[in-house]
């Protein structure tokens, strides 16, 4: 039972590890672009959340399928 | 309902299940069922073992409820609609509208009359259901202990069945639009000749084509399913604290959850707009 606990915080993890470079990554380029091209902050942010939301999806998988082991399957 | 910590998480994650148990199985308090017959599962084990014919009362009451929600409201805006200046309700339907209309304009490029409206129920109806997050954990289950129901789940798409139902139903859409506007040629040509476009390697792009395609329902289901679900885990989970520590992170977390729930929306929609733009597209 200990080793669902151990797989459940991989999943975690490295999920979180993936999204927090992948995140830092999207937003950075948009401050750089917002920089340079000031009168699109509006379109670029508007896509920056659509490629938020997708990059989310892999990573909350992850922690819906982590939480499900914790509570369901370990007890 | 109370009893340890982990019991009580266990039991504010299971659906009121509807199904079949044969005779003879040993029911959670002990009785023994006389005839093979359907009835609500009194336990987390009973629910699984009545397999797959099982239906989850609560979510499909609730998703059809917000369904009626949207479509009674809309409507009665609809009919009192003034030219003048719009009252506060016919504002927030009249930005819905013209939101998901500027949506379909730039990712849609086609002729189609249903995909306006498919994606204005899309959006609505997803975000009116994931909104009941946002209810504190215990009040409606505590009212339907109160009437008998054992347990009672308020948000449908933490339930897996109810994201499943809506990214198949938008995955049976994209397979007939293909096939009506590319023909089943055209859709096997699309299927065989990309991304490698010589005849001897049609195993290997079917295999990635099928793949790319299967994904799509399959992504659109989960990725709505986690999100809320591991949310509401967590609600659960601070509804265990003490009512003073309570407010400290349940307030921030609700508050995020504003954003979360309507950017899931969001993007299911427009990941239906250019999943079936993409299915429409004839060279």
């Amino acid at each position: 039972m200990e080793m669902v606990f151990i797989a459940a915080a991989i999943i975690i993890g490295l999920g979180a590890l993936a999204t927090g470079i992948g995140f830092g990554i999207l937003g950075g380029k948009l401050l750089e672009a917002t920089a340079r091209q000031p009168e699109m902050a509006n379109q670029l942010q508007v896509k920056a959340f659509i490629m938020a939301g997708l990059l989310d999806a892999v990573p909350m998988i992850g922690v819906g399928i982590g939480m499900y082991l914790i509570f369901v399957v370990a007890g | 309902m109370a009893g340890t910590p982990v019991e009580y998480i266990k039991h504010h994650l299971q659906n009121l299940t509807f199904g079949k148990l044969e005779a003879g199985y040993q029911r959670f308090d002990g009785s023994i069922v006389s005839d093979t017959g359907w009835t609500f599962a009194h336990s987390a084990q009973e629910a699984s073992d009545m397999g797959f014919m099982a239906i989850h009362v609560d979510t499909l009451g609730w998703s059809i409820a917000m369904g009626v929600l949207f479509l009674g409201l809309f409507r009665f805006v609809a009919k009192r609609a003034t030219t003048g200046v719009p009252g506060g309700l016919q504002n927030l339907v009249e930005i819905t509208f013209e939101f998901i209309d500027s949506l379909v304009r730039d990712g849609f490029h086609a002729r189609n009359p249903l995909i306006a409206p498919l994606s204005l129920t899309v959006f609505v109806w997803i975000l009116l259901m994931s909104a009941l997050d946002l209810v504190p954990v215990d009040f409606i289950p505590h009212l339907a202990h109160l009437m008998g129901l054992g347990y009672f789940k308020i948000v449908p798409t933490t339930d897996p069945n109810a994201t499943f139902g809506i990214s198949i139903g938008v995955f049976i859409l994209i397979i007939f639009y293909s096939l009506k506007v590319k023909g089943i040629t055209g859709f096997a040509k699309e299927l065989g000749m990309q991304p490698f476009n010589h005849w001897l390697s049609i195993p290997v792009n079917l295999i990635l084509e099928s793949l790319v395609l299967i994904v799509k329902p399959i992504s659109l289901a989960l990725r709505l399913f986690g999100n809320i679900y591991a949310s509401e885990v967590v609600f659960v989970l601070i509804a265990l604290l003490p009512f003073w520590v309570q407010w400290t992170l349940s307030v921030p977390w609700a508050i995020f959850h504003l954003l979360i729930i309507p950017l899931q929306a969001f993007i299911f929609t427009m990941l239906t707009i250019v999943y079936l733009a993409s299915a429409h597209e004839d060279h």
